[in-house]
């Protein structure tokens, strides 16, 4: 009897035997309209990583400036240092918004913000310092890699300077943002004057060398090619088999509204679709399957029903309940903080059990 | 072992009616990625009642509400995806309308709903027939096939009012499709003008409406009406309108608002009923599956619902549940984005959808109850929505005949 096959099976049995898997494969699993036949293979795999209990944490995004010299074109938070809107925090309102934070009972505080060439290192450190200080229950998950090259830059040392003294004064572990499309024909389309793909992996390695543990994240629907997505995917995983520093995956797609990216490409429709979401999240799981645990959902640019319906998908943590967040906002997604009881609702609706982690995906609570 | 063939020869499972011993001739075996997610939950509770839905067979109340219960999402996509590839295959279709949403005030005040309002009441409105006219012209460079002119219970407006600006759009626009006036508008015009139902179809037919649209339907339990929409036509009033209707050759849809105080028991009961309507006159076109809106309404004022509504795997599922429950009598699942927003919409064109509805410029109703999306939909983004699904667009008539296929990649416009 002959096989009939659909298009992917050969690629997720190859997945389940822990065979190594080519970009081919991964385009091929992109390229598939069996959305279901992904969705239950990248299901199986998360099942069998990390069972059924799907995680979140309770957290609050700060940003301290929105001034950035590097004006990517799909970014529609930065400002000109000399813009109306232009802002900067100083230590004591971050502190502030801190306490708001843990008063809600958050466990985590991911600080990120533009690169502002007026900020020094010592600016970072006491911010560090004295949340560390005031509030020592709270994960500090400061500084995407951009970030952190920028200080290097702008410090005069070296990456692994700024991390040792970073990680000294209380840095707790860096979020995996800025790494948007890890590719730099992407990267010189759509943020020239941000790092390469080169200098945001040796910021990781570097920081995941110094035992301090990141996050990796993908932004998609920037102009790239299906190969690139998987490329991205790979070179993460790369890294990951080296240096086991990445605690999970969050991939998203590009949020058009008030960009520059949306404006040159106006009769384009910039926003990629739920399926292409699902897809995303599916072929992540798949590719990562046995290098990245955790791959987590993004409610807040996809919106809560389908960031749900992406725990079907290969997706195993829900974010956070993002008690402030900016950057999206800004590019027009209607975000709402979405307190632990609700969180806990939507995951249960799914058929699955919740729990409360913290930012190295340590359970807290159960639910 | 997942989707691994070695052990379990799925490729040549074909689905054979329980106790029949014998491949069924009837339909063609089941897609290999069907077969392979029956194999991965070959185990499943609801297995039996799925091999059984894709053999053709009708699937009675029980069989429902398992579907219902069940949390596997997978196999229940998975069956209404075959059911609908069997019965509608690859195409999905969207018309280019314009909503016209003539008046909010109401008499009915029905618990879930967010649009109406009471005579004088700030931001009470009655669209003018110069009002409604200049909406038309506003948008007659759209392409626009169908206007679907859906308003409320207005306490004043004689019948002659709704004849007149039917006549009136369709002496200017005699092309326009025009899809007007849900079955509980229907019965409310019989009520205020002492004509029967037959007779205000009949005038409304000549006036040249084209189609019912299906709102209105709600939940045909009758208990539950008496909670949501006591002044409201009844179910069973709901179903002789629109019978009537068919039997005077006018085509119709029916919806089912689903995700507020009613039970799983309550929404396959709908479908049932649906089903059995349809045996009886055919006229149903296309089924469209509501997720409810709560922003506003009485429902969640008085605590009966949270503020959410249906999750994301509820509308998946309630649509896949409607394309199985309605296999072979209702071919057309239509996922309205204006309710369950475009991605989902998108996504549920793998669960039994087949159909995006349209352009629906101007939705007002869903937008009083917190909906938050977009006012209109270009073609070139219902396209391009449905491409990235995998699938291939095509724009139709109100009444689903096929205007234009968009086979090619450029051919977007």
């Amino acid at each position: 009897m002959t096989s009939i096959r659909s298009d992917i099976d050969q690629v997720v049995e190859k997945a389940v035997l822990k065979e190594p898997l080519t970009v081919e494969d991964g385009k091929a699993l992109f390229e598939t309209s069996n959305l279901l036949t992904l969705g239950m293979a990248a299901d199986r795999l998360r099942k069998d990583a990390c069972g059924d209990t799907v995680t979140f944490v309770i957290d609050r995004n700060i940003n301290y400036t929105n001034i950035c010299t590097s004006g990517c074109k799909f970014c529609a938070f930065y400002r000109k240092r000399n813009a109306a809107d232009a802002y900067v925090l100083s230590v004591d309102e971050i502190l502030e918004k801190i306490k708001e934070a843990v008063e809600l009972g958050a466990t985590q505080i991911l600080l990120q913000g533009g690169l502002n060439p007026d900020l020094h290192l010592e600016y970072y450190e006491e911010i560090l310092r004295k949340a560390r200080e005031k509030f020592p229950g709270v994960q500090r998950h400061f500084f995407s890699p951009s970030e952190i090259h920028f200080m290097a830059d702008v410090s005069g040392n070296s990456v692994k300077e700024v991390l040792a003294r970073l990680k000294d004064a209380g840095l707790s572990s860096i979020p995996g943002g800025g790494a948007e499309i890890l590719d730099d024909r992407v990267r010189k389309e759509v943020s020239p004057n941000k790092i390469g793909w080169r200098a945001w992996k040796d910021v990781m390695v570097t920081a995941h060398r110094m035992g301090i543990p990141t996050t990796a994240t993908m932004v998609y629907g920037l102009l790239e090619t299906i190969e690139e997505r998987v490329r991205h995917i790979m070179r993460i995983r790369e890294i990951q088999d080296e240096t086991h520093g990445f605690t999970a995956f969050i991939p998203w797609s590009f949020q058009a509204g008030n960009t520059r990216l949306a404006e040159e490409f106006a009769e384009r429709d910039m926003d990629p679709g739920g399926v292409d979401y699902l897809k995303m999240v599916a072929v992540s799981r798949i590719l990562l399957d046995g290098a990245i645990n955790n791959i987590q959902v993004s409610w807040v640019t996809q919106g809560v029903n389908v960031a749900q319906v992406a725990l079907s998908y290969g997706a195993n943590d829900f974010g956070g309940t993002m008690i402030e967040e900016n950057v999206v906002k800004a590019a027009g997604a209607k975000i709402q903080y979405l307190p632990p009881e609700k969180i806990v609702r939507i995951i249960k609706a799914a058929g699955r059990p919740a729990a409360r982690r913290d930012t190295l995906y340590r359970v807290i609570e159960e639910y | 072992m997942i989707i691994s063939m070695g052990t379990v020869s799925f490729h040549n499972l074909y689905i054979s009616l329980p106790g029949s011993g014998k491949s069924m001739v009837n339909y063609s075996p089941a897609s290999p990625s069907l077969k392979s997610i029956l194999n991965e939950y070959r185990d499943d509770d609801i297995i039996d009642i799925v091999r059984r839905a894709i053999s053709g067979e009708e699937l009675d109340r029980r069989d429902g509400i398992a579907l219902f219960k069940s949390d596997n999402l997978f196999l229940i996509g998975a069956t209404a995806n075959e059911l609908r590839r069997r019965s509608v295959g690859d195409t999905v279709t969207f018309v280019i309308n314009r909503h016209i949403n003539y008046t909010n005030v109401c008499v009915s005040k029905c618990a879930f709903c967010a649009y109406y309002r009471e005579e004088g009441q700030p931001g009470a409105y009655t669209m003018s027939m110069s009002e409604i006219m200049k909406r038309i012209d506003d948008s007659s460079d759209l392409g626009i096939t169908e206007l679907h002119i859906v308003g409320s219970h207005h306490p004043d407006m004689p019948f002659e009012f709704y004849e007149d600006m039917i006549r009136e759009i369709k002496s200017k626009y005699p092309d326009i499709h025009i899809q007007g006036f849900t079955a509980a508008e229907i019965r409310y015009f019989s009520d205020i003008s002492g004509l029967s139902v037959r007779e205000v179809i009949e005038r409304l037919i000549k006036a040249g409406l084209g189609s019912i649209p299906g709102g209105g339907a709600e939940i045909f339990n009758e208990d539950l009406r008496k909670r949501i929409c006591p002044n409201k036509v009844s179910g069973r009033g709901w179903i002789e309108v629109m019978q009537e209707a068919h039997r005077l050759g006018l085509k119709s849809n029916a919806t089912m608002l689903f995700g507020h105080i009613e039970t799983y028991e309550d929404r396959v009961d709908h479908l049932i009923r649906l089903r059995e309507a349809q045996k009886e006159t055919g006229g149903f076109q296309a089924f469209i599956p509501l997720p409810f809106h709560p922003k506003n309404t009485a429902l969640l004022r008085d605590g009966l619902v949270d503020e959410d509504g249906p999750t994301g795997v509820d509308v998946l599922k309630t649509i896949a549940i409607s394309r199985i429950m309605l296999n072979g009598y209702i071919d057309n699942i239509r996922a309205f984005w204006i309710m369950t927003g475009k991605k989902l919409a998108q996504i549920s064109l793998h669960y039994g959808a087949n159909d995006l509805d349209g352009t629906v410029i101007e939705e007002r109703i869903t937008h009083a109850a917190g909906g938050d999306t977009e006012e209109y939909l270009p073609v070139s983004s219902i396209v391009r929505m449905i491409r990235e699904a995998g699938r291939t667009p095509a724009m139709r008539t109100t009444t689903h005949e096929i205007l234009k296929v968009y086979d090619y990649v450029n051919s977007c416009d």
